[in-house]
């Protein structure tokens, strides 16, 4: 028994091994960037390469504060501004779809599953023919709006497929306690799909945050660029500044390391959401 | 998570209750049917005006013949379907077609190929399989514009680390993004490391579903890992497979960030596909040429749409 138990751990000793190199493996890019942004210009050009920041400089990282904290801010408030719209618009929609039997709700998920197959490249090119009448190129709330077409058929799908779930037995004790259908969906319905509001605000957040066709489209020439398109406009001018260049992605990559640290579980059911029904 | 809620859809349809009591809960629940029009009238504006309409301006300019001045004034001259002949009779369209199909095969192939091994891996639940697991997703959270631009400079010819390492081994270095023979695989590499955590996390909760009691028959029959992945995960995993694939073709053939931050199409046009192109056309020159962008992203569409189609048609199977 003690000798099983032994070989037991030592198989899953191995495999822990075997799964921490693939690992490695697979973030390495990551650590490359890393690595890069802190490497001295100077060593930039060193061939081969130093594998590890031996003499590492936060050189990258002051051009980040110096040059970057404007396309930061806007790239923040286009992500909130993503959330909210696409929570009050995909949640209500949910409700009316998944609690109140509306009419012809399955064949609007059918729509919104098309929806999301559209590509960007496509919706921008429309978008800009209507933003260049109405004068809406280059603006904060132009770019919300277009980067929030990524989310809010996925938040309607994931609000739909949760408020399914919600027993009925709780409206209708809300209905007789005299509740209308808003105080209903206020009080009983939203606080119980708290968990599908993060996930859709996360998601709705990243996109927005990481979007570059929508920003390079209708914001190219903004005042105020959102980081995407400034790390690209850094890539295009100095070629010689890759440290800075690297910082740059380093601190855009932020959120991403905020939500797997802190709402890793959030992530996943946001990736196998609308995927995988069975 | 989906999983439950989706059941719990499934058994309160089931459980309908007798048509007298239904009619009052209706009436109770439901209230009337405007309520609920009112509730998802915001959506339905929502994506008349920003789905409808601008997919509806895009059609409106690949069938018209627009340059800058006609696009403030609107008044290009109505030309039909002259854009799409010319882009299908243009010398790139053939190259780009075959570098799409290149593209999006050979990415799919090696995403749910390493995507499927990985989740078996991560099925035996060793020490830390979870927080590796986890961590593997950071590649599918990260911008574009990062991962794009890490994988330039990594693939840089003088002083990237790919060939670095090519050299320590004793190979010659490879012009990734400024050769044509090699800049279709550098970036379809690229992808491929995108795409692997979305293959892995879909397959996994996939394989999550295959009853225990399952491989326990098996193994008690004396079958080996590799019959028993062959003989039993692989079938009952196929229809959680099928849907994997076909998302990720739909995916991976609007694809424009990677391939424009990377190589921009080039050299020689050698890495354009169809979204590049129709990307390139409309903003990627001094002169934007919107019709036929249009055109070429349309054709994109229907191209995507055959596949979104298939893909529905087996998801509402699933369900039943």
């Amino acid at each position: 028994m003690a000798h099983e138990t032994a070989a037991k751990k030592r198989s899953t000793w191995w495999k822990t091994a075997l799964g921490v190199v693939f690992t490695a493996l697979m973030l390495f890019p990551v650590y490359w960037m890393v690595n890069v942004s802190l490497t001295q210009r100077g060593d930039l050009r060193q061939n081969p390469p130093s594998l590890f920041p031996t003499d590492p400089t936060l050189e990258g990282y002051r051009a980040v504060v110096e040059q970057q904290l404007p396309a930061l801010g806007v790239s923040l408030l286009v992500g909130l501004g993503c959330v909210v719209l696409t929570v009050a618009l995909a949640a209500p929609a949910g409700y009316a779809i998944a609690l109140l039997k509306m009419r012809g709700g399955r064949s609007l998920n059918f729509i919104l599953l098309v929806a999301q197959m559209i590509p960007a490249v496509v919706m921008s090119m429309g978008f800009y023919a209507i933003y260049v009448r109405l004068g809406l190129l280059n603006s904060l709330w132009g770019l919300i709006l277009a980067d929030s077409t990524i989310a809010v058929p996925f938040g309607v799908l994931l609000f739909t497929a949760f408020m399914s779930g919600i027993p009925r037995e709780l409206l209708q004790a809300a209905r007789v306690d005299g509740a209308s259908a808003w105080r209903t969906f206020r009080s009983v319905v939203m606080p119980i799909s708290r968990n599908s509001a993060i996930t859709v605000s996360l998601f709705a957040f990243l996109w927005a945050w990481s979007d570059f066709i929508f920003a390079s489209t209708l914001a190219r020439n903004a005042e105020f660029v959102p980081v995407t398109l400034s790390i690209y406009a850094y890539i295009g001018n100095n070629t010689t500044q890759w440290n800075a260049i690297m910082a740059t992605a380093v601190v855009a990559s932020v959120p991403a390391a905020v939500l797997l640290v802190f709402a890793q579980r959030y992530v996943a059911a946001g990736v196998t959401a609308g995927a995988v029904k069975d | 998570m989906t999983t439950t809620e989706l059941d719990a859809v499934s058994t309160t349809e089931d459980q309908a209750p007798t048509p007298r009591t239904r009619r009052s809960w209706q009436r109770t629940i439901h209230g009337s049917p405007w309520t609920a029009i009112a509730f998802a009238a915001p959506l339905v504006i929502y994506l008349v005006a920003f789905y409808a309409y601008p997919l509806m301006r895009s059609v409106d300019l690949s069938v018209h013949d627009y340059n800058i001045r006609a696009f403030v004034q609107g008044d290009a001259e109505f030309v039909g379907l002259a854009n799409y002949v010319d882009v299908i009779t243009s010398d790139l369209f053939q190259p780009a077609l075959w570098n799409t199909f290149l593209f999006v095969g050979v990415s799919i192939l090696f995403q749910y190929g390493i995507g499927l091994a990985l989740a078996v891996f991560f099925r035996n639940n060793f020490r830390l399989s979870g927080v590796l697991r986890a961590l593997f997703l950071v590649p599918w959270l990260l911008p574009l514009i990062v991962s794009a631009s890490t994988w330039a400079w990594m693939m840089n010819s003088d002083s990237g680390i790919v060939n670095a390492f090519l050299l320590a081994v004793g190979m010659d270095p490879i012009n990734w993004l400024t050769s044509p023979d090699w800049s279709l695989t550098a970036v379809i590499i690229a992808n491929i490391w995108l795409g692997i955590p979305f293959n892995l996390v879909i397959l996994y909760s996939g394989l999550q579903n295959i009853p225990g009691d399952v491989y326990e028959a098996a193994s008690l029959d004396g079958a080996g890992a590799w019959k028993t992945f062959w003989r039993i995960t692989f079938p009952l995993l196929r229809p959680v497979s099928a849907i994997t694939i076909l998302l990720g073709l739909v995916y991976t053939l609007k694809v424009v960030d990677i391939i424009w931050i990377m190589t921009k199409g080039g050299p020689a046009n050698s890495s354009l596909i169809l979204s590049v192109w129709s990307y390139r056309e409309a903003f990627g020159t001094g002169q934007p040429a919107f019709s036929p962008a249009s055109a070429i992203g349309n054709l994109l569409i229907l191209i995507a749409l055959v596949f979104g189609l298939i893909y529905v048609r087996l998801q509402s199977r699933e369900e039943h």
